[in-house]
């Protein structure tokens, strides 16, 4: 965001106006650039997972819009649900009804603010980044509660009720694994934790430790969950509750629901890249490729990751879902924080 | 509002369908829930009745054929085979050996293409997508010898009073024999991908236990009761057609993961009797004869005066046709007892104190088809 800030200063009839516009400006600009490649890539990723899953099934998926394996079929997709009639269910509370989606999405693409896509493309270079991360993302239960309640339908209820106490459990077990990196690198700031792990392959977090090699795969299996990705779909449990809370939702205000998922998803991917696999760091001590694409490729795999167990796996029940989070994750993460505490006093890394 | 107890709000009245992906068409399931616990799931049914056996009064033996494929469409040919039985059984009527032959091939094809798609959709209740696709492309190479042979893939209309209606055309052992080979391998994958699957054991392992007793009191028959350990099999236990001819086994729940009659045992008692279909069929392969597909019989079929009721092993269960003949061209009463109806009836018994996710588990693990519980 500095570098915009520098360009805009350096534009000629830019450079009177006062400070304070200029830096206005140049967020505007920065967070339309971010928006910009969420949105391209969260297409993809629709046009990807119907691509993954159809070849898993052994189908082809998309084949038609656009030529080249259906290429197009996200913004056709997209330009249908943006025509489609916006129903709103006679008894729902209207107001809550209509803010749910936008909650929902602006907490997920709020939190790319604070991502480091590269050394330099990130919004805000925080101390307290991937703190700001875990609370913007919390934002996101109380738009699903919303949904669910504003439907004035019991099953969407029971998908935001499931949804709340998932979402709640989960960032516990979230929280403690995120703790590890932050403990090695000695920061909250994404960027630095990032910037710690340059130098190849066995310099990433997960391979410095096997703690941290642990607290990779409790993230990791604790995010998909957080994300209400299979096999811990239960909020939208299609043959159980419908679609849960966003049963009663269409047209745009469906996609907001739609797009936020994706998105989630792709935060998750790059959260995981950043904190355990080298960020923008390439595989070799040398830099290879560019630091964008270094980062977006680890993220893809870690999105891929999520799409081949989405359409491999049964999904859990409540109980076994809760039973995962408090019996299997948190003791895990705390374990690995504690452990990773020791391993750095041993090792001489504190 | 006012003037009522706290209670009373403790339950929450869900009405799951008829609208719903996992009712299996049009069951309307009234759920009284405390939380996710279901306390009561009451089945509503009613919604896809056609009044097959009204139907049956007005019109000849032969025309109510194509009637019975809508039963259980998923099993057109076993329902076909249950009928036929049954007016043969009335009349007396001799069926020519290669006839008898070419109708268990096709029951027990049928068999496994029902056996699939009850595997596929259990897995698509679970949350599994994939395995359901998997099922569906196995069935179909059942459903193009299925066409090879009648023109029709789902409503066959194949057998006929006294045998079949076309013999079977040239290539169809050859494709069957393919088809055969190509299958076997193909269930170990649903074993890797469900029957073994860790969660997938956690979802249905000791969950909607139907033990024993209550199955035979609530005349739960096929896969649900062999599920519970009862090894009762018409096909052995009171043969029909040339099934004594044939070797095979009778694939009972042994509580392998859980306790005997949990969903799973019923799911697995599926997976195991296509396998063993596949056994029949390939004797039935080495063993037919040439010779006639049907019996000599009039245009007009006239059964004596009397009344008949058979059942024959179908993939759901025990369908059975009871006819009451007045000596006239059409039946004067036919009732059905269909399989589903009485699989479906244990379902409010076994449903009791389960979670939403289970109801869901359970109810496709008994497999029902809606079309011919309402008929």
């Amino acid at each position: 965001m500095q570098a915009i800030f520098e360009i805009l200063k350096s534009i000629y009839p830019l450079r009177h106006l006062s400070e304070i516009l200029l830096l206005l400006l140049s967020m505007v600009i920065f967070s339309a650039i971010i928006l910009g490649i969420i949105a391209i890539l969260v297409m993809f990723f629709v046009w990807w997972e119907r691509k993954v899953a159809g070849h898993i099934q052994s189908r082809l998926g998309p084949m038609r819009v656009g030529g080249w394996h259906g290429w197009a079929q996200s913004i056709a997709d997209g330009i249908k649900l943006l025509l489609k009639e916006d129903i709103i269910p006679a008894n729902a509370d209207r107001m809550l009804f209509k803010m749910a989606p936008y909650i929902v999405f602006a907490s997920s693409f709020a939190a790319f603010a604070t991502i480091p896509m590269t050394r330099s493309l990130i919004g805000a270079d925080l101390n307290i980044g991937i703190f700001y991360i875990l609370a913007i993302t919390s934002l996101i239960v109380i738009g699903i509660l919303m949904a669910g309640w504003s439907s004035s339908n019991k099953w969407s209820l029971y998908g935001a009720m499931r949804s709340a106490a998932q979402i709640v459990s989960y960032e516990v077990p979230i929280g403690l694994s995120i703790l590890v990196p932050v403990m090695a690198a000695g920061s909250l700031s994404i960027k630095d934790i990032a910037e710690a792990q340059s130098g190849g392959i066995f310099s990433w977090y997960i391979f410095r430790s096997p703690f941290l090699f642990i607290s990779f795969f409790t993230y990791y299996i604790a995010a998909i969950a957080e994300v209400n990705r299979t096999p811990f779909d239960l909020p939208e449990a299609e043959s159980e509750l419908v679609a849960g809370f966003h049963t009663e939702y269409s047209g745009m205000r469906f996609a907001m629901f739609f797009l936020a998922e994706y998105a989630n998803m792709f935060l998750v991917g790059s959260i995981a890249t950043l904190l355990f696999l080298g960020g923008w760091n390439g595989i070799l001590p040398r830099p290879m490729l560019p630091e964008f694409v270094n980062f977006i490729l680890k993220s893809l795999f870690l999105v891929f990751v999520m799409i081949w167990l989405r359409w491999t796996l049964p999904r859990l029940r409540v109980d076994q879902l809760m039973y995962v989070c408090w019996k299997v994750l948190v003791p895990i993460s705390f374990f690995c924080l504690i452990g990773h505490g020791v391993w750095m006093v041993f090792m001489g890394e504190a | 509002m006012k003037g009522r107890d706290w209670k009373e709000y403790d339950e929450l009245n869900v009405n799951m369908g008829p609208q719903h992906p996992s009712t299996h068409g049009v069951l309307r399931l009234l759920l009284k829930t405390d939380g996710e616990i279901v306390k009561e799931a009451i089945p509503h049914i009613g919604y896809l009745h056609r009044s097959i056996e009204k139907i049956a009064e007005k019109i000849s033996y032969t025309q109510f054929i194509p009637y019975t494929d809508r039963l259980d469409y998923l099993a057109a040919m076993n329902n076909n085979l249950a009928y036929t039985l049954t007016v043969e059984k009335l009349m007396g009527i001799e069926v020519p050996e290669r006839a008898q032959y070419i109708r268990v091939i096709m029951a027990e094809l049928n068999r496994i293409a029902s056996h699939l798609v009850a595997i596929g959709t259990f897995g698509l209740d679970l949350g599994v997508v994939t395995p359901f696709f998997y099922a569906f492309r196995e069935r179909e190479y059942i459903l193009d010898l299925f066409e090879m042979c009648c023109g029709a893939r789902l409503t066959y209309n194949y057998m006929r009073i006294g045998g079949v209606a076309n013999d079977l055309p040239p290539g169809f052992m050859d494709r069957l024999k393919d088809f055969l080979d190509y299958f076997v391998p193909r269930v170990e994958e649903y074993n890797q991908l469900m029957s073994f699957n860790k969660i997938f054991i956690e979802r249905t392992a000791g969950i909607g236990v139907l033990p024993a007793d209550v199955a035979k009191n609530y005349g739960v028959t096929g896969p649900n009761l062999r599920g519970s350990g009862v090894k009762w099999d018409l096909r052995k236990n009171l043969p029909y057609c040339i099934y004594p001819r044939f070797e095979f086994n009778i694939p009972v729940g042994t509580g392998m993961v859980g306790k005997v009659g949990d969903s799973w045992d019923r799911y697995w008692v599926r997976v195991q009797e296509m396998l063993e279909s596949v056994k029949i069929i390939r004797q039935a392969m080495e063993q037919i004869p040439g010779g006639d597909i049907r019996a000599k019989l009039p245009r007009l079929i006239k059964p004596p005066v009397g009344e008949v009721f058979f059942r024959a092993e179908n993939p759901r269960g025990e369908l059975g046709f009871y006819i009451i003949s007045d000596g006239s061209p059409s039946p004067y009463r036919l009732k059905i007892r269909a399989p589903s109806f009485c699989n479906l009836s244990v379902f409010e018994e076994i449903s009791r104190d389960w979670m939403i996710a289970d109801l869901v588990a359970i109810l496709g693990s008994l497999d029902i088809v809606l079309g011919e519980i309402d008929r």
